[in-house]
């Protein structure tokens, strides 16, 4: 039998690959788009588990807003990508490095 | 029923639809021509929403089962959000449109920004807090890189969006493991179940995840790793925005969820809050000291900054919230002054932001030099000055809840930060002879730094009676 537990184990799952996702990767700032999508997933997973555990709508609700919201953000993280391409020419996170912080 | 709820919503409601038929309008029109024109014209409507939020709102209104608060404190923090969004708009339009910046989308973007703030500060339910706060993050992202030609501010707009989009992930993470633990989104229900003795361990994982991706929003350390970077990179007057109003979004937003969500279990984010703000404070004072970028180095400051307010937060009391708010609104106003006056600073036209280039600055420009040393003064905290009194109200919020250790550190802190801003007036008084920089050609940004820099000094009268304001909003959000 599947609880409620096994769905939020996937989910912590999800959300320290996409955590990991962030920090080790050197290579590409893309990779860097699909953990943040993986972290929000995660999310997801985590508040529809929640919903049918709890027998309550809401976080069905708001898995439909993160939906949204991470759609948009998506959008405006690639959008900003390519305005950086433009001007850097590279992509590899090694190379977002003009200021040093 | 809906139309007392959008009643109650409708400054919001009225800055939304404007900035969307703005774009509209200048989309079809006269595209950039009209940026000044806009700019101007937000800031009123700016300045217009914030005075009738704050002349006419009265009591404690709560809209959609209680998904949104309109009380003292949420119409504090939006005149101050409003008032300060709509000075830096102002001062920063003739440094914007000379640089071929100014478009028309950037008035709309921060009135976005300003309506995801507003209902940053009046969230009472755990989406409404997540859309305001991604409305307001989206559009700073945006305006962040919004030197599309620049590579320092793609950076700048890049670094900001992960590091952003991450902090989103840590709090929605948290916010689906209170939902989990408290079967509900509505901080009315979740204060019930942390209220009791035995709160459930997920609840305060919850509670830790939602802190930290605040604390990134509010750039304390140890997530403040994004603020120098972005702080450079953006544009000049976007960085004003930067340190003014999304700081005071963040801190409402966040001393609203500590009180209205989890005041209940102040002991729990008591210690969270009293390290973030130690640390801030001790990393913001000394990381400020190597830097010779003014931008970076009012990053650090305000990074410091943060960790005073976040010490008033610290203390968990009605008082200690009063402290945030009255130090919040010295910061925001000091902040306007300093900004307008890096906003002068070039050298044949093009922006100068090396603190070297001060040097014997006062014998050419007296007044703009002797006004800059009264700022830097109240940002350092030194006495006669309002921003003291801004630090010794945090501190005896701290004293008063017994954090006596934390306002001892708060001491040392400032003393060391000290330095930083009083090597500025050296350079600025005492330095060695260089070239000049260009007499600032901006009378708005004059006017702002000469405001501001009188306000420091005549509001220690009784801070324009700011305390009681602050007061009031305190015991609408403690009680």
């Amino acid at each position: 039998m599947i609880g409620l537990e096994h769905y939020l184990g996937v989910a912590a799952t999800l959300f320290v690959i996409g955590i990991f996702g962030l920090f080790l990767n050197r290579k590409n700032v893309i990779i860097l788009l699909m953990s943040i999508e993986l972290i929000l997933l995660s999310v997801n997973i985590n508040l529809v588990a929640f919903s049918s555990f709890l027998g309550d709508l809401v976080g069905q609700v708001f898995t439909l807003f993160v939906l949204t919201v991470a759609a948009a953000e998506a959008a405006i993280g690639l959008a900003i990508l390519v305005s950086f391409f433009r001007n850097r020419g590279t992509i590899a996170v090694e190379d977002v490095n003009v200021m040093k912080g | 029923m809906i139309q007392a709820d959008l009643n109650i919503i409708l400054p919001e409601i009225l800055l939304a639809v404007y900035a969307m038929l703005a774009l509209v309008f200048a989309v079809y029109t006269g595209k950039d021509k009209l940026a000044p024109m806009l700019t101007w014209l937000t800031a009123v409507v700016f300045v217009l929403v914030g005075a009738w939020i704050g002349m006419t709102g009265s009591g404690e209104n709560v809209a959609f089962n209680g998904m949104f608060h309109d009380d003292g404190f949420s119409r504090f923090a939006k005149v101050a959000i409003l008032f300060s969004a709509a000075a830096v708009l102002v001062m920063g339009q003739d440094y914007m449109s000379r640089r071929g910046m100014l478009r028309f989308e950037y008035p709309m973007l921060i009135t976005l920004a300003a309506v995801g703030m507003m209902v940053m500060v009046s969230a009472g339910d755990l989406m409404a807090l997540y859309m305001g706060l991604e409305l307001q993050s989206l559009a700073l992202y945006v305006v962040a890189s919004l030197r599309r030609d620049s590579v320092k501010s793609t950076e700048a707009g890049m670094k900001y969006f992960v590091l952003g989009a991450l902090s989103s992930g840590l709090l929605l993470y948290g916010s689906s493991l209170v939902y989990g633990f408290a079967g509900t989104t509505n901080f009315a229900g979740v204060i019930e179940a942390a209220g009791h003795d035995h709160t459930p361990l997920g609840l305060l994982f919850g509670l830790t995840f939602v802190t930290a991706g605040l604390a990134f929003k509010v750039s304390a350390v140890p997530f403040h790793m994004w603020t120098p970077d972005v702080y450079e990179g953006s544009p000049t007057p976007v960085t004003a925005f930067f340190a003014t109003a999304p700081k005071i979004a963040a801190m409402g937003l966040l001393a609203r969820v500590l009180h209205d969500a989890f005041g209940g279990v102040v002991g729990d984010w008591q210690q969270i809050i009293a390290l973030l703000s130690v640390l801030s404070m001790f990393l913001g004072a000394v990381a400020a000291i190597g830097q010779r970028n003014i931008k970076r180095l009012m990053a650090y400051s305000s990074i410091a900054h943060m960790g005073y307010a976040l010490m008033g937060l610290a203390a968990g009391t009605a008082f200690g919230v009063q402290a945030m708010l009255v130090y919040m609104a010295i910061y925001v106003t000091m902040n306007i002054g300093t900004f307008a006056f890096i906003l002068s600073m070039e050298k044949d036209g093009q922006p100068v932001t090396d603190i070297t280039a001060l040097n014997m600055y006062a014998k050419r420009e007296p007044a703009k030099a002797l006004a800059m040393l009264v700022l830097l003064f109240s940002l350092a905290g030194v006495p006669p000055l309002v921003g003291f009194f801004g630090k010794f109200y945090v501190l005896k919020a701290a004293y008063e809840a017994g954090l006596a250790w934390l306002a001892v550190l708060g001491v040392v802190a400032s003393v060391i930060g000290a330095f930083y801003y009083l090597r500025i007036v050296y350079f600025m008084y005492f330095g060695e002879e260089g070239e000049a920089l260009d007499k600032g050609r901006s009378s708005v940004q004059y006017v702002f730094l000469m405001v501001s820099a009188a306000v420091m000094l005549l509001g220690v009268v009784n801070l324009f009676g700011i305390e009681g304001v602050a007061q009031a909003a305190s015991v609408a959000l403690v009680n």
